[in-house]
């Protein structure tokens, strides 16, 4: 991933329309599930502004209703209550410009690591004219060599990118990354969350990363949204304004760290 | 899960089919061994003077082919053993040595020694006999039966497919299919015959019809189920790609069933077969299934021997000829090349 090549940098830079992200609304969101007949509320009224280009982590506790709110910024559910919009339009439906990556890399297995990254352009009926974008990112993630292996033939970390590069195909002007790193070992951690310093800078796109890890939405944004156990409301917001490139033993980050564990009931912890 | 076991079931058993048998690789001498049998077995055709009483046409001609797969195995015994390039027949070295001992052992017990009763056991010069005399008729009745078979079974298929997706994709036909599904599903297809023959116009187009019912009923309740049990991840992922309704069915879901689908398509083959066999001894006058009946009433033992074997032969490669286009298809499955 770090073979990314400055040529190669420049070869997508080409192709991307110029600008930074999307900036993104949740208004006064608030969602309920039905469980056995009985309303079980998820989120309330959550209310958070993502300006273009900013890298928020919303943290909050296992089963809080994280992956319901990014379902819903999404579209592939609705709120209860509340509105969302991307650059001032509402959000009514999955659209190929706000993607997720999921925690778990969800690649099909029956299609090659290529046909899986080029199932979006297939998708919009662009595959023929922009199969070349295809290989642009698989040389982003460091995939280039394993166009024509099956998912099963890759390891864990190799399939977290080969899903950031399905994502990334799109230009996506908001990156929803759902626990993406949750599954992989700590060294390929490591190294994927020095991609994603990076990547929305290069890419273009804002990103909003989920997680319950605490490390690395303090590693990762500059801003970060706590929320509390389900229903899941914002309990703080935490401001980082450390300057990129971050290094991980930063005692202002560790500070950070033990306030946010603060703001989660973990602060005996430390 | 019970259709996952029988995925399962299905890749080991073409595991089996395909795998190296290292055991008999190292074994070179086997191969010998079996074309020397075959030759020994052609002498002792052609030498042994066949019982008196008896008029095998045929035995001259039978050791002749003996000998020519002996004369066949001792090539491959010598080039595999100057240049060690024929795996394959090295594999089935073991088996060609049985078979020459089994035919040997058929031959002296029936043509030679008369041990077994006649006209129930005849030996095998006699379905050589009725391989070559009554080839026409023979091969009328392969094409007939593989007209009929096709016909049927690609026309149940076809609709057990389209149902099958339709019933895991649309909450309303699932609704109304599934009860008749249920109801009619579990009736053998045998059981509409006299039905059948009364209603169609034709025997021919009543066995059609059977064939399809016999081959529908497992491919939609299997492709129904495997359209259900794709990974709702897997539309989630599409549809925020900006995928439209029929590309989730036809890039989505299609490819996401068919392990399961060809679960369905292999049960619908062997069910198939049965269905095929019984309407052709029972109403359509063509076909193996009608030979076989025809020589159980002439008494012809050999002839029905000779349709039996071809009958064996020609459903067990069908039966390979869809795993092998399984194992083209569904190659992502199989996961030989790791990194």
């Amino acid at each position: 991933m770090v073979a990314c090549t400055a040529a190669v940098e420049l070869g997508l830079r080409t192709d991307i329309p110029s600008g930074p992200g999307a900036a993104l609304m949740i208004h006064e969101v608030s969602h309920r599930f039905e469980l056995e007949g009985r309303p079980l509320p998820v989120l309330e009224r959550i209310s958070l502004r993502l300006e273009p280009g900013e890298f928020v982590a919303i943290l909050g506790p296992s089963g809080c209703g994280k992956s319901t709110l990014l379902r819903l910024v999404a579209g592939l559910d609705f709120p209860a209550m509340g509105r969302l919009s991307m650059n001032g339009q509402a959000i009514d439906g999955p659209d190929a410009s706000r993607i997720i990556v999921f925690q778990d890399p969800t690649l099909y297995p029956w299609r090659t690591v290529w046909s899986n990254v080029a199932l979006a352009l297939e998708a919009r009926g662009l595959l023929r004219s922009h199969h070349k974008r295809v290989n642009d990112v698989l040389h982003l993630v460091g995939l280039a060599g394993f166009a024509t292996a099956y998912p099963r033939q890759l390891s864990g970390g190799m399939s977290q990118r080969a899903a950031l590069a399905r994502a990334l195909v799109n230009d996506p002007k908001l990156l929803i990354l759902d626990e993406p790193l949750g599954q992989l070992d700590s060294l390929t951690r490591i190294a994927m969350q020095q991609e994603l310093v990076s990547l929305p800078q290069r890419a273009r796109f804002t990103p909003l990363l989920v997680t319950h890890d605490v490390e690395a939405a303090a590693f990762l944004a500059s801003r970060i949204v706590v929320l509390s156990e389900r229903p899941a409301r914002i309990t703080t917001e935490v401001a980082n304004a450390r300057p990129y490139p971050r290094h991980r033993g930063d005692p202002h980050l560790v500070e950070l760290r033990r306030e946010i564990m603060g703001h989660l009931g973990l602060a005996e912890s430390w | 899960m019970a259709t996952n076991s029988a995925i399962g079931q299905l890749s080991r058993i073409s595991m089996m089919a395909l795998g190296p048998r290292r055991s008999s690789m190292r074994q070179p001498w086997i191969l010998g061994m079996a074309a020397a049998a075959w030759l020994g077995v052609a002498l002792l055709t052609a030498l042994w003077p066949d019982q008196p009483g008896t008029d095998w046409d045929y035995t001259g001609d039978l050791a002749t082919a003996f000998t020519a797969l002996g004369g066949v195995l001792v090539l491959a015994t010598f080039a595999d053993f100057w240049f060690a390039c024929l795996p394959r027949i090295r594999r089935v070295a073991p088996w060609m040595l049985a078979l020459a001992l089994l035919l040997g052992a058929w031959e002296t017990v029936t043509a030679k020694l008369a041990l077994l009763p006649m006209p129930f056991f005849p030996p095998p010069q006699a379905l050589l006999e009725v391989v070559v005399d009554d080839r026409v008729r023979l091969a009328e009745g392969i094409l007939a039966s593989l007209r009929l078979l096709a016909g049927g079974y690609f026309l149940g298929a076809a609709l057990g497919f389209a149902v099958g997706v339709a019933m895991g994709w649309s909450r309303a036909v699932g609704y109304w299919i599934h009860p008749i599904l249920r109801l009619v599903g579990p009736l053998p297809a045998t059981a509409w015959l006299p039905l059948a023959f009364f209603v169609f116009p034709s025997s021919y187009s009543a066995s059609t019809f059977l064939i399809a019912l016999a081959t529908g009923f497992p491919v939609t309740v299997l492709t129904w189920s495997g359209v259900a049990g794709v990974n709702k991840a897997y539309y989630d992922i599409a549809r925020t790609l900006g995928a439209n309704q029929s590309f989730l069915i036809l890039k989505v879901t299609i490819p996401a069933a068919m392990p399961h689908v060809f679960v369905g398509l292999f049960m619908g083959l062997g069910n198939s077969f049965a269905v095929l066999v019984i309407a052709e001894m029972l109403g359509v006058k063509a076909g193996l299934g009608w030979y076989l009946q025809w020589a159980q009433g002439w008494a012809a033992y050999a002839n029905m021997y000779a349709a039996l074997l071809i009958m064996a032969l020609i459903f067990s490669s069908l039966i390979t000829l869809l795993f092998r286009v399984r194992d083209r298809l569904l190659a992502w499955q199989k996961g030989l090349v790791r990194w």
